[in-house]
């Protein structure tokens, strides 16, 4: 115990590196994911080959991609560029299919009377797709968020891994304690971060939760 | 006046969905497309908003060849109404209704406040006004999308099987309050149906389709019943026909005869009719004074004694018809 004490400032650190490592690549895979799902959705034959390219990306083994990426981005080994891009790989990857399910979740009757109302298509992305799709888009954020939080530490093999660096310092000493400490905080921060997000996708939809139609009168 | 000349909707696989349509909706009344699945009306209807491109001809808004407006603009000041509704499920009833306004760029709000009324004036409950669409039954969901279809006060207002996913009997409710509204706003209103009652009891001029998207023919409901144009028009009318052209015969002064002591009544309004042994039998439908012969016949037809009761608005009954009557009404 007497370890996390005197060590407070360094698992500090490696907390806020992990959280940092874990949600930039989930924000930025978000913001690829979205345009390429719709281009998806508009030119359907794209959707399927892009799936696939997905579940393609994701089997490919953490380890490598971690090791690869500066040798193909030029990038310093000790970068934090080289996980934040292999994460959001994995992001996109994952959240691709979800974002084009979300977007064909939108029942035809409802997308065809938006533009008959006359929304524009980009206006009727924002306005009327997206946010029908957020259910289907939240389930996929909430399981690439859980997944990357625990990757993160396997950066540690390359020497940049938030969390992943105290199991490295523990088996290094033979010493448990900071092993112990570091999954722990990783438990808790996969599940505070599941919580944060589903109290989001609660904020935002409100009209998911409501499913009492009152007594058939005209 | 919605023009459409030689207008043409061919897909690139070959088939004709719409092959030369030419008519003039009327201004201010309500036209029904009507017809066999396959013929076109759905498609015809469409590309008066540009949803669907026409191939060939033009079609006009009083006047003003439609390409030569944007789309988005063009269907903003186009109301329209599907079935099932095709509400936005995340949003609220009444911001449903506030969509057009809205994207018009109304004041937030006098776009609720013309939202509410419009809620009240279609006979929604205003307390539904914050629910979500999946909390409404069939009827009500629909009214709201009339309610949206009126928000911005278009003068054009598209309908295309609005009523064909609900049931029978509110069905006929909405058929009706259509028709109360129209009295009120007098919209230029194209509406889409297959099923021919539907289109006699709605519409002022009926356009009936043929598969291939041909023009059978373009008449007021009383002609196409009295004078179908060819075998297609008149298969597709109907055998009962003749039956529902009485719907259009209003004689002035039905031959009515006094109300019969074996006719029970409470406080004037029948409510069944004696036999010999004291019981009473069930009253059959009743007709009102200027209803159509059709009503009159249908209460004779309908009525256990064969004599048919005509009462007055507020229920009471004023006399009797029988068949003898009805068939001298329809002779003359």
């Amino acid at each position: 115990m007497t370890w996390i004490g005197d060590n407070l400032g360094l698992i500090w650190e490696q907390l806020r590196e992990h959280i940092y490592l874990a949600i930039i690549p989930v924000i930025l895979g978000l913001i690829i994911s979205v345009p390429l799902g719709y281009v998806a959705t508009r030119y359907s034959w794209l959707a399927n080959p892009l799936i696939a390219f997905g579940g393609l990306l994701y089997s490919l083994p953490s380890i490598a991609l971690f090791i690869v990426i500066p040798a193909v981005l030029g990038t310093k080994v000790l970068s934090t560029i080289n996980i934040i891009v292999a994460l959001t790989i994995y992001t996109v990857s994952l959240l691709i299919r979800n974002v084009i399910d979300g977007l064909r979740s939108v029942p035809p009757d409802v997308r065809q009377s938006a533009i008959a109302v006359g929304y524009g298509s980009m206006h009727r992305l924002i306005a009327v797709d997206l946010p029908i799709a957020v259910p289907v888009i939240f389930a996929g954020l909430r399981v690439v968020t859980v997944a990357n939080i625990s990757m993160v530490s396997v950066g540690a093999v390359i020497g940049i891994g938030g969390l992943g660096e105290l199991f490295t310092l523990g088996f290094q000493k033979d010493f448990l304690t900071p092993v112990v400490v570091g999954v722990v905080l990783s438990l808790a921060l996969a599940l505070v971060a599941d919580l944060i997000l589903v109290s989001l996708q609660r904020v935002l939809t409100p009209w998911a939760r409501v499913s009492t139609p009152v007594a058939e009168v005209a | 006046m919605i023009e459409f000349e030689d207008v043409t909707k061919q897909y690139p696989d070959g088939t004709v969905a719409v092959d030369k349509l030419s008519l003039r909706i009327p201004s201010n009344q309500i036209t029904v497309f009507v017809g066999p699945s396959g013929c076109g009306k759905t498609t015809s209807l469409r590309m008066i908003n540009r949803t669907i491109e026409r191939t060939g001809g033009t079609i006009s808004i009083d006047g003003e060849d439609i390409n030569g407006k944007d789309p988005v603009t063009l269907r903003r000041g186009i109301g329209y109404v599907i079935q099932n509704a095709g509400l936005f499920p995340h949003k609220t009833v009444v911001d449903n209704v506030a969509t057009v306004p809205k994207l018009l760029g109304w004041d937030k709000r006098k776009a609720h406040s013309t939202a509410m009324e419009l809620l009240e004036r279609v006979g929604l409950d205003i307390k539904l006004a914050e629910r979500y669409p999946a909390q409404l039954s069939g009827g009500q969901q629909q009214r709201v999308g009339v309610a949206r279809a009126l928000a911005a006060d278009p003068a054009v207002m598209l309908m295309d099987e609005p009523f064909s996913a609900v049931d029978p009997i509110v069905r006929h409710q909405l058929q009706e309050e259509l028709l109360r509204l129209q009295r009120d706003i007098g919209k230029t209103i194209v509406f889409v149906t297959h099923d021919i009652d539907e289109a006699i009891k709605l519409g002022d001029n009926v356009a009936v389709l043929q598969v291939g998207g041909k023009l059978a023919q373009f008449a007021p409901p009383a002609e196409l019943l009295g004078e179908p144009a060819d075998d297609f028009v008149r298969g597709f009318v109907g055998q009962d026909r003749g039956y529902r052209a009485l719907t259009f015969v209003h004689p002035e002064e039905l031959p009515v005869q006094p109300v019969p002591d074996e006719l029970a009544l409470k406080d004037g309004v029948p409510v069944g009719w004696k036999n010999g042994s004291g019981e009473l039998l069930p009253l059959g439908a009743v007709f009102k004074r200027g209803d159509s012969l059709r009503a009159a016949l249908d209460a004779v037809l309908t009525s256990p004694t064969g004599c048919g009761i005509c009462v007055d608005d507020e229920g009471k009954a004023v006399g009797v018809i029988d068949q003898a009557g009805v068939a001298e009404a329809l002779r003359s």
